[in-house]
């Protein structure tokens, strides 16, 4: 037993070697779009200050609300002015769902705002999706308006 | 007062040794065994065990009367850790009541016991020596003064609490007349850091919160460990270099391996009931397909295409159909079909919405979580979707899991963050399937998604 245990962490070490995953800007980006100066153009401090890096859907839903349009036409108009970035975007649920069922309503926030986003013209290949499901909150208050916080779709700079 | 004339152990004890020899030996771990006890306490007229279920007590009313057990101290050395860990199991199932009391020397004065208003007595010793461990066990019903059970256990000196959860299943079985489930572990995530970026890590433990030591790093998002039924390998998803999916651990030499190739994201595996197949769920524009790959050949078969939200699979344990959870009717709601994929038919119809359901190893019961005015119960019911009994409730309770012989079911229970987060707490909670028992599993800090083994070799 002892020797399969050590089977077993090495494994872990072999993990533990490789990167972090992270869901960039979970704490940092708003919907908004004021301009700011200062940051770098093309860059992630350059969407979430003066692009808007997030999106935000209705429970269990995820239609693209007029004011999510604009963030993404705004995403757009960004990624057409600094071709050569990528990004991913990341869906993520409130926690008033299941483990599971979340992972997939994630999936499906970041997958309508990639069609959104493929629509206005940026390329498919610019963009990857994941789901973190309820996993990586931005909001930890427990009430609606933390919950709408986290029922969002964040872009990031990759 | 030693006599050798009469059989120690009857046919149904017989079996009972059988199964735990047979299971070992096709797992091939050989490091313990058990053998009848050669030199018997009991006299003659005390001895004659009878036909296989004579010697049964019988408990209808174990629900609201567990059975009073006298449980020493055993002699030897290790009989302390040995008689704990016996009266920890057979207590926290809720159907015993533990009781202390003097070893007997020889043969039991019953009277003694009869007067503690115990049922049921085992005595016995457990010593570790150069030899490594040695434990001898003796069960008897307290009210005819006959033993039930004698049991001699040479395990390795490391060996004391797997032996002890043995015996307990022993004991279990002999006196409910159902196979334990002591004798298990389960797997889980352990937790720990801020809430909005939370470290998780597999882990696995026994069923008691012994044991418990992570089998991976903590670098990715990891969740939903679950058990093969048939050999020592879990399946679980992790984020692993930033894509989510499915992979598949062999707990015995540390192999793990990704499992299927699929452009979406794979999530929600479960084995088969034969082992030789993982169905799981694959994402895909907005919704997501449940498949399964074949674990030798690796062949994927899909099973639904809905274009809604298909997870949660979770075959029946004759392997002929498959529980799952979709929104293809608005809202999730669990669906039962064929193992092949055709024929689904909504079975939840109560208030809200369901999710997580998970089939028992007996058959006969569903488990699920349901979710209604932003509050979450874990519930039960027929596979038909009769018989709805909600067992308990909370801010967050999900994941549920059966014990190996369907009594009990582990879950996750989260507490309201809280503003700031500070609030959250995440833990592994167990629940008797009549809704009597609930207890949380101490000894591992914050954790999630439990998976219960089947019973260890």
């Amino acid at each position: 037993m002892r020797l399969k245990l050590l089977g077993a962490l090495g494994m872990a070490v072999f993990l533990a070697a490789c990167s972090d995953d992270t869901n960039k800007g979970a704490t940092t980006g708003t919907g908004a779009a004021a301009q700011t100066t200062g940051v770098t153009p093309g860059s992630e401090a350059d969407l979430v200050a003066n692009v808007g890096d997030r999106v935000f859907f209705e429970l269990n839903k995820n239609n693209l609300s007029s004011e999510a349009q604009a963030t993404l036409d705004r995403q757009a108009a960004w990624l057409a002015k600094y071709p050569q970035v990528t990004v991913q975007l990341a869906g993520n649920c409130d926690d008033r769902g299941t483990e599971e069922y979340n992972i997939a309503l994630g999936e499906r926030r970041a997958n309508a705002a990639r069609d959104y986003l493929v629509a206005k013209g940026v390329a498919a290949s610019r963009i990857t999706t994941i789901s973190y499901g309820k996993d990586r909150p931005t909001a930890t208050g427990d009430d609606e308006e933390a919950w709408a916080q986290n029922r969002n779709s964040i872009t990031s700079v990759r | 007062m030693r006599s050798n004339e009469l059989p120690l152990i009857s046919d149904a004890e017989a079996s009972v040794l059988a199964t735990y020899f047979g299971r070992r030996a096709l797992l091939g771990t050989g490091c313990v065994a058990a053998g009848v006890l050669t030199m018997p306490l009991s006299a003659p007229a005390q001895a004659a065990p009878g036909a296989s279920g004579d010697a049964e007590i019988t408990v209808d009313q174990a629900r609201t009367a567990p059975i009073p057990i006298v449980i020493p101290v055993l002699g030897g050395d290790t009989g302390q850790l040995v008689s704990s860990v016996i009266s920890g199991d057979l207590g926290n199932c809720g159907l015993f009541s533990p009781i202390n009391g003097a070893l007997p020397v020889g043969v039991p004065d019953f009277g003694t016991y009869k007067s503690l208003g115990a049922r049921a007595l085992v005595s016995g010793t457990a010593t570790t020596g150069s030899g490594g461990l040695r434990v001898e066990f003796r069960l008897w019903d307290v009210l005819t003064g006959q033993q039930i059970q004698g049991t001699a256990y040479t395990a390795g000196a490391g060996d004391a609490r797997k032996i002890a959860h043995i015996i307990a299943d022993v004991i279990y079985e002999r006196l409910l007349g159902e196979k334990g489930y002591f004798n298990s572990r389960i797997a889980y995530i352990a937790r720990s850091g801020p809430r909005a970026h939370q470290i998780t890590r597999l882990a696995i433990m026994d069923q008691d919160g012994a044991n418990s030591h992570y089998l991976s790093g903590g670098q990715w998002l990891t969740l939903t460990p679950r058990f093969s039924p048939v050999s020592e390998q879990l399946a679980f998803m992790s984020y692993a270099n930033n894509r989510p999916r499915v992979y598949v651990l062999n707990l015995a030499t540390g192999r793990q391996q990704l499992l299927g190739d699929f452009d979406g994201i794979s999530f929600a595996p479960r084995f088969a009931p034969d082992g030789r197949t993982v169905v799981m769920s694959v994402t895909r524009g907005g919704g997501s397909d449940i498949y399964t790959v074949d674990l030798a050949s690796r062949a994927k078969r899909q099973l639904t295409s809905s274009g809604a939200i298909d997870t949660s699979p979770c075959y029946s344990p004759d392997g002929s159909q498959i529980v799952f959870n979709s929104d293809r009717g608005g809202t999730p709601q669990l669906y039962i079909m064929s193992a092949s994929g055709g024929g689904a038919k909504r079975v939840s119809y109560g208030n809200g919405t369901y999710g997580s359901p998970v089939w028992s190893p007996r058959g006969d019961l569903i488990a699920f979580t349901r979710i209604a005015n932003g509050s979450f119960s874990l519930g039960v019911m027929a596979p038909d979707g009769t018989g709805e009994r909600i067992l308990t409730q909370g801010f967050t309770v999900d994941t549920p899991t059966f014990c190996p012989n369907g009594r009990v079911l582990a879950f996750c229970r989260q507490t309201a963050a809280g503003s700031g987060g500070a609030g959250f707490s995440s833990s592994i909670g167990t629940i008797d399937i009549t809704g009597f028992h609930e207890r949380s599993i101490p000894a591992v800090g914050m954790s999630s998604d439990p998976a219960w083994s089947p019973l260890n070799g």
